[in-house]
């Protein structure tokens, strides 16, 4: 096949629609216009080195938008049209888009707001147009998945109110905690946080796998919000991966700065993806990876070849890599054991994995599952029976900076909580790792000030003094219809009578009598 | 330790003919079928050809286009009008 | 290290001893007893003495274990903020150095959780 020759080639089309529209200030100084570019103590030589690999401009960027967009919304409003919620494997399954929702449809809204400003702080034009075209990327995110799951909005519990839940819901200022964390730093750590930490290296577990599993479990809409996002995020690596090779091309002694910032994000975001881990492994009930598999092929394997690739710069893999690695096989089931006991506090419902779920469980983790995780959901099974379905009824230790319960075990003994504390400045403060400790350690004057929903609530500013009261008047939660076990819940019986499968016995200890809080 | 590019698509009807393609142009390419995706990945180099893609789908395509159905990506990305390249360099 | 910052940057921890209404957290965590996914965390007053504190707050948090009913106080090992404790039962949080955000790691001996499980 011949090629038309095109009017301008695709590097000179970039030229001019990006970095030829930038121009020299004259009667500003450029430290004025852009005063936030210094302060991190990362050097900038030369901002015309910037490589742009995707050359993507604004004509081309809107056309190929707006045919991701017919194309989405034409299935979604497919899917509502033929009652696609039905379809599902499972009304199970619903519980994660509810934690996607208010955990982290929330968090592309705070991308959407950080690309904003730290595009403003650039004085690369290149790095400008990169970043707001993310900035854009990011809000039609959360407009398209809110979009989505509105349909099941409309049939399960749980979903109304998610930006509220967001605010205020205990385990959700863990996602809520990240994020303000990076939008707080300045605009460099800001892209190494969001753009290189969680786009680059770690983003792939929640999209990849996550809605692959969701197309697995009959959920059209999902999938392909999930991937119509995801392919914008081809791009949001490609900015990733080229910040951080800018930053290190330009001054040596960007290298220590941006290898601490790569330590911490790292870990943060590995604590914030042991939720979409446990999404899962405990949460799909069509399963397509488990946690562990999809960490060997895309932190493991795509992150040993990153950091490979980044060795000529002077970076070494993330210093606690190795702990995580140990940990891909015991945090999926440490997080759902955590749900399973304080679901009165959650917006989601939880469960007892099925003994066929158990045993894939069993056989995806050999060396752990049987061993330390089955005891526990073979006593809760048979408290369950009983009429005395588990849960905790106190309130639990946080970590001062993921704010994750100190949940986790220590990497060389998985019967014993991982558990660090210090004091400063005549205060305890607690961490649930080496790595949450280090980070408060850099710059404990950030994380003194974190905002824990289990101390909020004691010190009552959280509406009420016991949980229930709490849950209802300050998350905006129905207890027994929202929150608790699954089995026996409304969802549950409005899913039988859908499908048709007869009213079910009503299992034990499953009514909303439950002596929840 | 290996070092592998990769390129996942969603596994539509535009996905069959790049994936065609790239399998022709990288034979040390590995193909994996997944629920609603296809993932294909290489030892250091994975490299998709314009002049190649519209040979199988048969009109013009631009090299941009692969945006709307790509769902991830790892390796170093290079880009022109006549390929899309990803690799790791060192 | 001081945080990196456009211009002075001091806070103030949102969780002085001064925020509770003369209470005080205390956290607990029991060894070898893992279906409490984490240490507990308690609202106690600092007057409170060792004993009430374990038959008013600590036994009920713990009540639903299997091993609950077993365990023998008088002969549990108790370690403070990383030290070894002995506590005066009769004497208060405080005069046992029971203070503000303390963590106290309880130890029953011969109890290990479920079937040995330490869940």
């Amino acid at each position: 096949m011949t090629t038309q020759k095109k009017k301008l080639s695709l590097k000179d089309k970039y030229q001019y629609l990006t970095r030829d529209m930038a121009w020299e200030p004259s009667y500003q100084k450029k430290a004025d216009i852009f005063p936030d570019e210094d302060f991190e103590g990362i050097k900038i030589v030369d901002w015309d080195k910037w490589e742009d690999p995707f050359r993507l401009t604004m004509d081309a960027y809107w056309k190929y938008q707006a045919e991701k967009e017919k194309k989405l919304y034409a299935i979604f409003d497919a899917f509502a049209q033929n009652n696609g919620h039905q379809n599902i494997s499972d009304a199970r399954y619903v519980n994660a888009l509810k934690l996607f929702l208010s955990g982290v449809s929330p968090l592309e809204y705070g991308a959407f707001q950080g690309y904003s400003r730290a595009g403003r702080q650039f004085s690369g034009a290149g790095a400008r147009v990169a970043c707001q075209m993310q900035a854009i990327d990011e809000l039609r995110h959360v407009q398209t998945q809110i979009h989505a799951m509105s349909h099941y909005n409309k049939h399960f519990n749980g979903l109304h109110d998610f930006g509220h839940m967001h605010d205020r819901v205990w385990f959700l200022s863990v996602p809520k905690s990240f994020f303000d964390d990076a939008r707080s730093a300045g605009p460099f750590e800001f892209l190494t946080a969001i753009s290189f930490s969680f786009e680059y290296v770690l983003t792939n577990l929640l999209f990849v796998p996550f809605m692959s599993g969701a197309a697995y479990n009959g959920d059209m809409a999902t999938v392909t919000f999930g991937f119509s996002a995801q392919s914008d995020e081809a791009r949001h690596m490609t900015l990733g991966l080229e910040v951080i090779k800018f930053m290190l091309e330009q001054h040596e002694d960007n290298v220590p700065i941006i290898q601490r910032w790569i330590d911490k994000w790292f870990w943060r975001g590995y604590r914030l993806l042991s939720l979409v881990g446990m999404m899962m492994d405990y949460m799909l009930p069509n399963k397509v990876m488990s946690w562990a598999e999809a960490w060997e092929v895309y932190y493991e394997q795509s992150g040993g070849a990153l950091f490979k690739d980044l060795e000529r710069y002077g970076i070494r893999p993330p210093k606690y890599q190795e702990q995580a690695n140990i940990g891909k096989e015991h945090i999926t089931h440490q997080i759902w054991s955590t749900f399973y006991q304080y679901s009165q506090a959650t917006n989601f419902h939880t469960w007892i994995p099925s003994d066929q779920e158990q045993q894939w469980l069993a056989e995806k983790y050999p060396d752990t599952f049987d061993q330390y995780y089955r005891p526990r959901f073979d006593h809760w099974q048979q408290q369950h029976a009983k009429g005395e379905r588990f849960y905790n009824h106190t309130l639990p230790m946080l970590c001062q900076v993921c704010q994750v319960p100190p949940l986790f075990t220590e990497p060389d003994d998985p019967t014993m909580l991982s558990h660090r504390q210090i004091m400063h400045e005549g205060e305890r403060y607690h961490f649930c790792s080496d790595g949450c400790l280090d980070i408060f350690q850099f710059e404990p004057e950030k994380y003194v000030q974190a905002w824990l929903p289990v101390h909020q609530i004691y010190q009552g500013n959280c509406e009420g003094s016991d949980v229930q009261t709490v849950v209802e008047k300050y998350y905006h939660l129905k207890t027994g219809v929202d929150n608790l076990e699954y089995v026996g819940s409304p969802e549950y019986l409005r899913w039988l009578a859908w499908k048709k499968l007869g009213t079910p016995q009503a299992p034990a200890g499953a009514d909303s009598k439950l002596d929840a809080a | 330790m290996k070092q592998l590019a990769f390129i996942v698509f969603q596994d539509n009807d535009n996905a069959r003919y790049l994936v065609d393609a790239i399998t022709e142009d990288n034979p040390h390419a590995e193909v994996q079928h997944m629920p609603a995706m296809i993932r294909i990945q290489a030892e250091k180099r994975l490299e998709i050809r314009r002049a190649t893609v519209e040979a199988k789908i048969g009109r013009e395509w631009d090299v941009q286009e692969m945006l709307i159905d790509v769902v991830s990506i790892g390796g170093n990305v290079a880009e022109d009008d006549d390929s899309f390249v990803l690799e790791w360099k060192n | 290290m001081t945080v990196n910052a456009i211009s002075e940057y001091s806070a103030t921890p949102r969780d002085l001893q001064a925020n509770f209404n003369g209470m005080q957290l205390l956290y607990v965590y029991w060894e070898k007893h893992l279906i409490f996914c984490s240490p507990f965390a308690f609202l106690v007053a600092p007057t409170m003495t060792f004993s009430e504190f374990i038959d008013q707050i600590l036994k009920d948090a713990i009540k639903a274990h299997p091993d609950s009913a077993s365990v023998d106080f008088s002969a549990a090992v108790w370690t403070l903020n990383g030290e070894r404790l002995t506590p005066d039962h009769a004497a208060s949080l405080e005069a046992n150095g029971v203070d503000h955000k303390s963590l106290l790691r309880l130890n029953t001996p011969g109890l290990s959780g479920i079937q040995g499980s330490c869940c």
